[in-house]
């Protein structure tokens, strides 16, 4: 049962407190990780949060994989260590290379800030263990650039190799196969927009997020 | 030459979005364009345009070092490729 989970800071992070609150709701003990320390500090898994790291310069994610921290989140999740990216962190994760794919404009060229529908596509990563498959999930979704898209090869491997973790009820950005999250091959790095952890309270309007931050808790 | 034998080149590059490539921005703007009363205007591809300068001790060397940098940093391949322009621009000090 890992309990110690290391949500990592860039400059611009912004989810990172919201964060840290959640972990503590499920049950774990969550931890800054600063960018410029090159150490996960020996927990249990890793969250890089939303935000606009670095200022989202260039491209999301673009600088902020540089950041002396990411190579030890990247050797963290080559030696099976969980690390789940959210939002920004998504597009973080994918600009590391550590999942396939890349986050583009939304369709629309529109900022979109509401709750979304989300179907549990598999529970066999780290962020959907403790989930239902099928199960449709009520959770915030916060972004400019939240458009997934990859080749066609990289899909039909998604596809065939169950990776496609959330797909939207409702295609709110023009996400190819209306992917909301994907996870790498060994199915311990998952990255999703929207923010299981601003559902996690019914007076926030949905419990919905509090499944998958416990999936990461038992991972 | 300088004694290091080291020239500078002023380095243009265009990041563009790869064939195939949703560009949102290129089709909104694309779709403002009867509106505004320009007519016949169609493949509206949006890109960025980044400038800088390399020192290198020749050209054949600053435009690789050039495209290390778009490959690694300045795109994304996934979804941009980059065509690089440089010229000769005096000898490094």
């Amino acid at each position: 049962m890992s309990s110690r989970v290391g949500v990592v800071v860039f400059p611009g992070s912004n989810c990172e407190q919201d964060m840290l609150e959640a972990m503590r709701l499920v049950g774990g003990e969550p931890e800054l990780l600063w960018h410029g320390d090159a150490t996960v500090n020996g927990v249990d898994a890793v969250i890089v949060p939303g935000g606009f790291a670095h200022g989202d310069y260039l491209r999301p994610g673009a600088i902020a994989r540089f950041s002396p921290v990411m190579s030890a989140v990247a050797e963290f999740a080559a030696a099976g260590g969980p690390v789940v990216g959210i939002c920004n962190g998504f597009q973080v994760l994918t600009e590391a290379g550590l999942l396939p794919g890349a986050l583009q404009k939304n369709a629309g060229l529109k900022f979109v800030c509401a709750p979304a529908q989300l179907r549990v596509e598999t529970t066999n990563s780290v962020l959907t263990r403790a989930a239902d498959k099928g199960a449709v999930l009520s959770i915030p979704i916060n972004h400019f650039e939240g458009n997934y898209t990859c080749d066609s090869e990289t899909l039909a491997q998604l596809r065939d190799e169950d990776r496609i973790v959330l797909r939207y009820v409702v295609n709110p950005n023009g996400s190819v196969d209306d992917i909301a999250g994907v996870c790498n091959e060994g199915r311990n790095v998952v990255g999703l927009m929207p923010h299981p952890e601003r559902s996690t309270s019914e007076l926030l309007g949905s419990t919905d997020g509090l499944p998958l931050l416990r999936s990461l808790l038992s991972a | 030459m300088c004694e290091h034998g080291l020239m500078i080149f002023s380095v243009h590059v265009e990041v563009r979005l790869r064939p195939g490539i949703a560009d949102p921005q290129g089709s909104t703007i694309e779709r403002a364009m009867p509106t505004l009363g320009f007519a016949g205007v169609s493949g509206v591809r949006v890109g960025k345009s980044i400038r800088f300068e390399i020192d290198a001790p020749d050209e054949a060397a600053a435009r690789s070092e050039a495209e290390d940098l778009c490959r690694r940093f300045l795109t994304n391949p996934v979804i941009e490729d980059a065509i690089v322009e440089l010229e000769p621009a005096g000898v490094a000090s």
